[in-house]
């Protein structure tokens, strides 16, 4: 580790400090009650004490904040994973995905009260946090229709985006500015960010655009032309000048460097986000306790991380490997079916899980805008405390399929599908597809 | 429409800008009818009609949800291009979902409460309720007067999702469709849920509503039929995945988690 040691320790004022107490305190008799880790209810409890906890539990360190609609978890990971040195303390993070306030003060009770620290935002929070923790870096990845009955609509987030973003300082807090890193691709991303005094534009790509065709400053209509390129047709709001982008699996910056972006998780969109990460880590160079970062180490250290909170981990039942991959909403389930193709095996069996708890959002009809139709031709198996629904859909989608409800009967009857299907399809894995809570259900039963 | 028989064209099913009133899923009613259309044996065509295109001649048009910007821009484009007004005049069906069904009355506001002009193919008018938004499963009994399946009989209950801050009162020239059990729909007092006039159709509901509602979109089907001519009834298709469907969210909407309520939404800041 390089640079100054800053002290380890530090005193806190009244009211924090028995916050954090009692915040401890409930999280060590929620693990000996055995309710789980306890880190969200400790949190909560933490900031009825003190509302300000936040704040001071944030006070001297160094901040990332991670937000948009899909790839957060992930992409927190990523950029905690390009932070962290080799034999050192670490990096804070609330790597569980609790990531509103609650979860937040957890990730950074019983830290060290200095050092880095990289926050996964919800997107409803993201004022809130920066106003919050004077970030060093906010990374905004984009943003499509999520949860519709507890986020809202794009267009409201955007709004208070755009607001929370205009507020930031353009020197910064304490001398350092905050630098914002924003999906160049994404036209609600960067009319949100274009408020913030200090942007770098990256340009990675947007699978979904359906929540994008009306202009957000004007609400005209977003042109996309066939170079990734945008912009209205009307007020003239367009693309932003790009610091960096992405050629296939090249970072390319605007200066003439291009980097490699060969990473150990899958798919397109996960260069998306390593493109992302890559821009952001440097950013945090010159703060009081991050030792500097290049593009060239952020990537090679990626290259080294293979699942993110068990996502895109692939687990072993039955003698067969079982691929675990998580999507929200339709943007994320289409991105994840662009991965089925291109690092899985089309004859795969695939079991879809479906719930609709708070964090999955209670509405269903989103399945309807997932092309499920891509499936046709293999096995599927619908499952999850919302399979009705999927099953339907899949219906009319024309995929062939099983309703299982149990979501271990479900898997098994993938693996004993295929096994059916021919002698060698015993080595293909199963594909495990499931939202929010769904995921988390599995890996907590297998 | 009328056409001559023997120059028969697909029935064509239009799903209308589905880049502004795409957000809630509910492109799948035109999917659910095209493939019930399908399925017995029917030439049927889905379309998908973008917003910077003239609206095609169609047989059902279907208007979904969508965000208050786009359904601004949805409505002033769909009056200018005046083909739904002279559709509806030839006998089509339209289904207007939420900000569709809201756009098809005589007048709906904005974010900022503004009125805007709908497209005045249902009596109906909008105007914001409080902060408070109708966020939840509905269930409603279709109303006695409402139109009924080809032999006769009333519509099952209709079961769906609704996600809006809309109040939605009927005038004289429509009337409702359904009378809410558990939920909010119109949200005016009367305990009514979406409208209903000729063969115009509009609803709270998402889920998306002929999903949920297969009966529905069947009697939409025959309408369309009827209207050009076509032979009836339509042949029965096994149902079971929709009838589990709508079996456990019928059972489940009666429990208080999952019951419509109105709650906060903060209005964003401009």
């Amino acid at each position: 580790m390089t640079g100054p040691h800053p002290p380890a320790t530090r005193r806190l004022p009244f009211r924090p400090s028995v916050a954090v107490k009692v915040a401890s305190g409930i999280n060590r008799l929620s693990r000996l009650l055995g309710r789980g880790s306890g880190t969200v209810i400790g949190g909560r409890a933490g900031l009825a004490v003190d509302p300000m906890l936040l704040a001071v539990l944030a006070k001297d360190r160094d901040v990332a904040l991670v937000s948009g609609t899909n790839g957060k978890t992930t992409t927190t990971g990523m950029l905690v994973a390009a932070l962290s040195e080799p034999d050192s303390v670490g990096v804070a993070t609330n790597i569980t995905g609790a990531n509103m306030p609650a979860g937040h003060v957890a990730a950074l009770i019983g830290t060290r009260p200095v050092g880095t620290v990289v926050l996964e935002v919800d997107e409803a929070y993201l004022g809130r946090l920066i106003e919050d923790t004077h970030p060093q870096v906010v990374v905004l990845l984009n943003l499509s229709r999520d949860q519709l009955d507890r986020i809202s609509e794009v267009r409201m987030l955007v709004d208070r985006w755009r607001s929370a973003l205009g507020r930031l300082d353009p020197v910064g807090h304490g001398g350092s500015r905050t630098v914002v890193v924003a999906n160049a691709d994404d036209p609600m991303v960067v009319w949100a960010a274009s408020t913030a005094p200090e942007v770098r534009w990256v340009g990675v790509g947007q699978v979904w655009h359906d929540d994008a065709v009306g202009c957000p400053a004007c609400g005209a209509r977003i042109v996309f032309e066939a170079s990734g390129s945008w912009n209205c047709d009307h007020c003239g709001f367009g693309r932003p000048e790009r610091f960096a982008w992405l050629e296939g699996d090249v970072l390319v910056l605007a200066d003439g460097r291009r980097f490699p972006v060969v990473i150990g998780l899958p798919g397109q969109f996960n260069r998306a986000n390593a493109a992302m990460v890559a821009v952001a880590a440097p950013e945090f160079a010159g703060t009081h306790c991050q030792p500097p970062v290049s593009i060239t180490t952020a990537v090679e250290r990626l290259s080294k991380l293979h699942e993110v909170a068990g996502r895109f981990s692939t687990v072993q039942r039955k003698g067969r490997d079982i691929r675990l991959l998580l999507a929200k909403n339709p943007a994320g389930w289409t991105a994840i079916f662009d991965l089925l193709g291109e690092s899985g095996d089309p004859t795969s069996p695939v079991v879809l899980s479906i719930n609709a708890r708070v964090a999955d959002g209670f509405d269903t009809s989103w399945l309807w805008d997932v092309p499920f139709e891509r499936l046709i031709g293999r096995a599927v198996v619908a499952t999850g405390e919302r399979c009705r629904d999927l099953a339907v859909r899949l219906r009319y989608a024309e995929v062939d399929h099983r309703v299982v409800p149990d979501v271990l009967e479900a898997v098994d009857m993938a693996i004993g599908n295929a096994g059916r299907l021919s002698v060698a399809s015993a080595s293909i894995p199963v594909e495990f597809l499931g939202n929010y809570t769904a995921f988390a259900q599995l890996r907590s039963r297998l | 429409m009328s056409m001559a028989k023997g120059a028969r064209s697909p029935l064509t099913v239009v799903v209308i800008y589905p880049d502004l009133l795409g957000t809630y899923g509910d492109g799948g009613n035109g999917l659910v009818l095209a493939r019930r259309a399908k399925w017995r044996g029917l030439d049927v065509s889905l379309v998908q009609a973008p917003s910077d295109r003239p609206v095609p001649r169609g047989d059902i048009y279907c208007i979904g949800g969508g965000e208050d910007g786009p359904q601004v821009r949805a409505a002033s484009t769909l009056i200018a291009d005046g083909t739904l007004t002279r559709a509806v005049e030839d006998g089509a069906v339209i289904l207007g979902v939420c900000a569709g069904f809201q756009l098809l009355g005589r007048e709906f506001p904005d974010a900022a409460d503004r009125p805007h002009d709908g497209l005045g193919l249902l009596d109906v008018t909008t105007r914001k309720g409080t902060d408070l938004r109708a966020v939840g499963e509905l269930v409603a009994t279709v109303e006695p007067d409402a139109p009924r399946d080809p032999d006769g009989s009333a519509l099952p209950a209709l079961t769906g999702f609704e996600n809006h801050g809309g109040v939605t009162t009927i005038g004289p020239g429509a009337s409702p469709l359904a009378r809410v059990i558990t939920g909010v729909g119109n949200g005016g007092g009367d305990g009514t849920e979406g409208a209903w006039s000729g063969r115009v159709i509009g609803t709270y509901l998402h889920g998306p509503v002929l999903a949920r509602n297969v009966a529905l979109a069947d009697l939409l089907l025959g309408w369309a039929l009827v209207s050009r001519g076509e032979r009836l009834p339509l042949v029965w298709l096994e149902d079971g995945e929709e009838n589990a469907l709508r079996a456990e969210r019928l059972a489940m909407a009666g429990t208080v988690k999952l019951s419509a309520r109105l709650r906060h939404v903060p209005r964003p800041r401009r």
